[in-house]
């Protein structure tokens, strides 16, 4: 067979055609599944915000506020019953002090401040070690390792180690802090916006933005 | 060469992982467990078919000197592909796998079989040979991803064989990739010689 001779232009002419198909092809991969994408990313966050917070008939209007004295915002999602009374809200929140860096929790909380539940969004951490969080922290035969129905305004929200209320993972410390870490963000976020509702109007945001991470 | 030895070399005669000791660094990243493995590889499999399809279709339009920078673009677009994809209909699978996805394109296997390979043969050679090395890949990866597993934490595909307590952390950690491919590896051999 006889192969192309390596001349300037044949190189100019195979790169361009190499990479004007590859770059055509994914446009169309990207255009037939970006709205496959969006409805899995919306899905997964509805089952886990229905999986944190106690039964709710339908949602609020979701917001994004910063934490205090950061950039990055969490995203609120208030659970409403028949009436239009809040009966939860919902915290996407995160962390950046994972052992393998960021991760994300959906963090539920009833009115008072008390934890519905939690769910891991997603996360790097170890296999078979900081991976445990998705259980660890619901187990109800140990209650120095629950967070389930704890209220972080009122129990100290940092690993026995660090002299706080709550046992570690074993063996994942450093995941631990992090969970705890993302935990009290989202605490801190809801109970300032709770706080402050009847003054400023939170800001809107639809929502689907933000939503792919 | 016969089609079938194509097919079947990358088992155990030139296994990528255990004998040409290529792609290290997704297998010792991802092997933590069995199925993360043979998500892996699978991925990867199909990579590897297609790349070396496309790269065997149009070998012969490509000159020697940008053939390189074609193939990578090629094996680009098709790990794009496969991550778009398993975003959208399979999202449980790309949660646990998304950080890995990307490091598909820099894994020698793909290039490697592009180039010595595919831009020599005939294109179902290639597919063959793309297929038994993808697969040769993906049962290197399982088999390294259940012995971590089984003394890390004591399952196999998730399956408790023995309580977690018994296990040995440091398999499921970095040090114990290389060990445990490190004796993989000698017992491969061992068998190879026999």
């Amino acid at each position: 067979m006889a192969k192309r001779e390596s001349n300037f232009i044949n190189m100019l002419l195979t790169l361009f055609a190499v990479t004007f198909i590859a770059s055509a092809s994914l446009g169309l991969v990207n255009e037939m599944t970006r709205d496959a994408i969006k409805n899995a990313n919306i899905k997964a966050q509805q089952k886990a915000i229905a999986a944190v917070l106690p039964k709710f008939d339908k949602l609020g209007k979701s917001f994004k506020i910063p934490p205090k004295g950061e950039t990055d915002s969490l995203e609120l999602f208030p659970a409403l019953d028949a009436n239009g009374n809040v009966v939860g809200t919902a915290v996407k929140t995160y962390t950046n002090k994972g052992f393998s860096g960021h991760f994300e929790l959906m963090v539920g909380f009833t009115p008072d401040g008390t934890i519905s539940g939690y769910q891991v969004l997603q996360h790097q951490e170890t296999p078979g070690l900081g991976s445990k969080m998705g259980e660890w922290f619901r187990n109800k035969d140990k209650p120095k390792q629950d967070i389930i129905g704890k209220n972080p305004g009122k129990v100290n929200f940092t690993v026995s180690k660090d002299g706080g209320d709550i046992d570690a993972i074993t063996a994942a410390t450093i995941s631990s802090r992090a969970f705890l870490d993302a935990v009290r963000r989202a605490y801190n976020t809801w109970k300032n916006e709770t706080d402050a509702t009847s003054g400023s109007t939170p800001q809107k945001d639809d929502q689907t933005k933000g939503g792919n991470s | 060469m016969s089609q079938m030895k194509n097919f079947t070399k990358g088992f155990l005669k030139e296994n990528p992982v255990f004998v040409l000791l290529l792609g290290m660094c997704p297998t010792l990243g991802v092997t933590s467990s069995a199925i993360n493995g043979m998500g892996m590889g699978l991925a990867t499999t199909f990579v590897l078919v297609m790349a070396n399809l496309v790269v065997s279709l149009v070998k012969s339009g490509i000159p020697d000197k940008v053939r390189i920078p074609s193939f990578i673009v090629i094996i680009a677009t098709f790990v794009t592909i496969v991550q778009l994809l398993m975003q959208a209909y399979l999202p449980s699978l790309y949660e646990s796998l998304g950080l890995f996805i990307p490091l598909i394109v820099v894994n020698c296997i793909v290039l490697g079989r592009a180039e010595a390979f595919a831009s020599k043969n005939t294109v179902w050679s290639s597919i063959l040979d793309g297929l038994g090395m993808g697969l040769g890949f993906t049962f290197a990866l399982i088999l390294l991803g259940s012995v971590r597993e089984f003394l890390g934490s004591g399952k196999i595909f998730g399956l408790v064989i023995y309580p977690e307590n018994y296990g040995s952390l440091i398999f499921v950690l970095a040090p114990g990739a290389f060990i445990a491919l490190g004796y993989l590896i000698a017992i491969i051999n061992k068998l190879k010689k026999a």
